[in-house]
């Protein structure tokens, strides 16, 4: 058991899938020349004036109903100034008082079942520019490229609910999924379309409180059980109920100054990431305790249920708040770098955008943005296993594949009979082809009704698994039907019940010792004989009966 | 009454602007008056009132997500302080 408990909260960027940026009508395509799409809007010419892409605010509002906000009746906008090469306004415009929406959460799928993590709020805002550093230039220069400025991002901040690295990395990956089944973004980490920054601290159980006992993974809890969706009772238990449960009541805890990692540019990266800088504040705090750092009391705070105390800093003879600092994860090395402590608090100046009006937001728009949602991935996933009786697991490898993969499900599972046998062939061999040729769903040879009739063809003629991936193989090379590809393999199941007991009996007495071990009460030495069946039949004896034969027989030895 | 001259300082740093002791003082004698004078909207009384978002009475205006021609990238840096390529190119900055 590890010796704190981690708090990560994530800080996500997501490029909304518009055609044009949110004030402009410049493209917001991926890898175009460097400065070819600017406009004076763009470059912050003096006189040039924004205006919002209808596109870009309704995707806004998809997402956050798809995160159970709340949303705004009244949205506004407001500058938030800073001089930096990238931004040549001075400014972005971005939401500070009045977001849009607020309240959220996001299921996630955890071992210890699902979990609400909650959303601060979401907001739209610019993208600012590319800055590269000049390497032939001697270092002299940075390098400018204004593309990316005013592309439309929906910035997503999380409350500090997730307790452990993987947790992040689920969250990320459930909001990836979500934010591409609605298709308000293609969350392309590599091309920038989502980016991340970690919060991180940790919390270290201190005294009287046994270390051993002082929390468990297992959360105490019900509320951040699944709730059913939509409810008023599951928006408002929110996060704050299910940060609860993860400290025990009465607990306390010393906290190590939260540390913001930037730069991760991989979910694995994040976890990573989060991992190493867990340990790393653990190993600051062991260091620094009674020498720099000190632990008062008096400082004490509650933090969702539990008494925390943030670690001071002995500083000419009085003790001070240790600031949060900002850190680079270096994926080469596998180390964060701490590059300063942010002494003051950045002074950003916010003051309501003059060149942009106000949104009301009325009940037609969010009717439009509800009715574009379709039905969101966690509860596809309760569906699945209600509906179709799959496990969780089962219903979230399906789930994760997207909707067209589910729907291929649904089809196939409809038409085979066999929900459970059609969530197999298509978790495994379905997705192992479509990977193996780079492709999607929608372009795979074996339509539904084909798959349907070679789950149907394994059951009642008992074809052996190994044959029928073989035929599952020929059906995805060559389009055809389960029927034509058995025949052009030349498979023919051999079900003559006694033209099979006859091999059987054969098999049973070429095999003394198995049947002795059998006998002895050793289930597992029949394999053994039904091995020899099949080699004789070449796999093609028909499994159920063989089965069932090979029962009768050994019981009349 | 005079800004404190460290407030003055603070603001005109962010603001990237590089004052001597006597621009100091001066600014600090006029930002102290304006807030005096704007200061005086708090004796209002403003129960009941809904706060204002906007000086417009205009809301939700908005344009279609469509593509509209850009600058040529010559256009587009014909101001740039300095050019390398087809990028601004500015004073090395380092993170
Ligand atoms: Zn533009």
């Amino acid at each position: 058991m590890s010796p704190y408990r981690t708090i990560i909260g994530l800080e996500v960027h997501v490029q909304l899938l518009t055609r044009t940026k949110l004030f402009c009508g410049c493209s917001t395509k991926f890898g175009l020349p460097p400065n070819s799409a600017t406009c004076p809007v763009c470059a912050g010419l003096p006189g040039a004036l924004p205006v919002m892409n209808r596109m870009a605010f309704e995707l806004a509002l998809k997402a956050a109903m798809a995160l159970n906000c709340q949303i705004a009746s009244l949205t506004k906008w407001d500058r938030k100034n800073y001089f930096y090469p990238d931004l040549p306004k001075n400014y972005q415009i971005s939401q500070y008082d009045l977001p849009f929406s607020k309240a959220g959460w996001l299921q996630i799928e955890c071992p210890g079942g699902a979990k609400k993590i909650g959303i601060i709020r979401a907001h739209l805002e610019e993208d600012a520019g590319k800055m590269l550093h000049d390497e032939q230039g001697g270092g002299r220069d940075s390098l400018v490229d204004l593309n990316r400025t005013g592309v439309p991002l929906l910035e997503i901040v999380s409350q500090p609910d997730l307790r452990a690295p993987e947790e992040a990395k689920a969250y990320l990956e459930e909001m990836r999924l979500l934010l591409r089944e609605i298709e308000v973004s293609d969350c392309e980490m590599q091309e920038g379309s989502l980016r991340c920054d970690a919060n991180v601290n940790i919390h270290i159980p201190i005294s009287p409180s046994p270390v051993a006992s002082s929390f468990s993974r297992e959360p105490t809890a019900s509320a951040d059980r699944i709730q059913p969706h939509g409810t008023p009772s599951a928006l408002a238990a929110g996060s704050r109920l299910n940060v609860e449960s993860t400290g025990a009541e009465g607990e306390t805890f010393a906290a190590t100054p939260i540390v913001e990692i930037k730069n991760l540019n991989s979910f694995r990266g994040v976890e990573r990431a989060l991992k190493y800088e867990a340990e790393r504040q653990f190993q600051e705090y062991q260091q620094k305790l009674g020498s720099v750092w000190n632990v008062d009391p008096r400082s004490a705070r509650n933090f969702a249920g539990s008494t925390v105390i943030p670690v001071q800093e002995k500083r000419n003879g009085s003790l001070v708040m240790v600031a949060k600092a900002t850190a680079g994860w270096n994926e080469k090395r596998g180390v964060t770098e701490i590059q300063r402590r942010k002494e003051e608090a950045a002074d950003y100046r916010y003051f309501p955008e003059p060149d942009l009006v106000p949104i009301l937001i009325d009940s037609l728009m969010l009717e439009k943005a509800r009715a574009g949602l379709g039905e969101l991935p966690a509860a596809q996933r309760n569906r699945l296993q209600t509906e179709y009786g799959l496990s969780p697991y089962d219903a979230s490898v399906l789930s994760s594949q997207g909707r067209a993969v589910v729907a291929y499900f649904e089809q196939t599972a409809g038409l085979s009979g066999d929900p459970k046998e059609t969530s197999n062939w298509i978790s495994n061999e379905v997705l192992q082809t479509l990977n193996d040729r780079k492709q999607q769903i929608r372009e795979f040879a074996i339509p539904p009704a084909s798959l349907a009739g070679l789950i149907q063809e394994v059951k009642s003629s008992g074809l052996n698994k190994q044959r029928a991936r073989e035929v599952f193989a020929e059906m995805a090379n060559s389009d055809a039907t389960v029927k034509a590809a058995l025949a052009k393999l030349g498979y023919q199941v051999v079900s003559d019940e006694s033209q099979l007991r006859e091999i059987v009996r054969r098999a049973v007495a070429a095999n003394p010792k198995a049947v002795a071990d059998f006998k002895k009460g050793k289930v597992k030495a029949a394999d053994a004989i039904k091995g020899a069946v099949m080699r004789e039949t070449k796999g093609m004896a028909n499994t159920e009966l063989v089965q069932r034969l090979l029962a009768e027989e050994l019981d009349a030895v | 009454m005079a800004l404190p001259l460290e407030h003055v300082r603070w603001v005109a740093h962010l603001a990237r602007l590089d004052l001597t002791p006597a621009e100091l003082e001066a600014m600090a004698r006029d930002l102290g008056a304006i807030i005096e004078y704007v200061n005086q909207l708090q004796a209002l009384h403003t129960d009941g009132v809904e706060p204002l978002a906007h000086a417009l009475d205009l809301q939700n205006v908005f344009r279609a997500d469509e593509l509209a021609p850009s600058l040529t990238v010559d256009a587009a840096l014909a101001n740039a302080p300095a050019r390398r390529g087809d990028f601004y190119a500015v004073p090395a900055v380092l993170d």
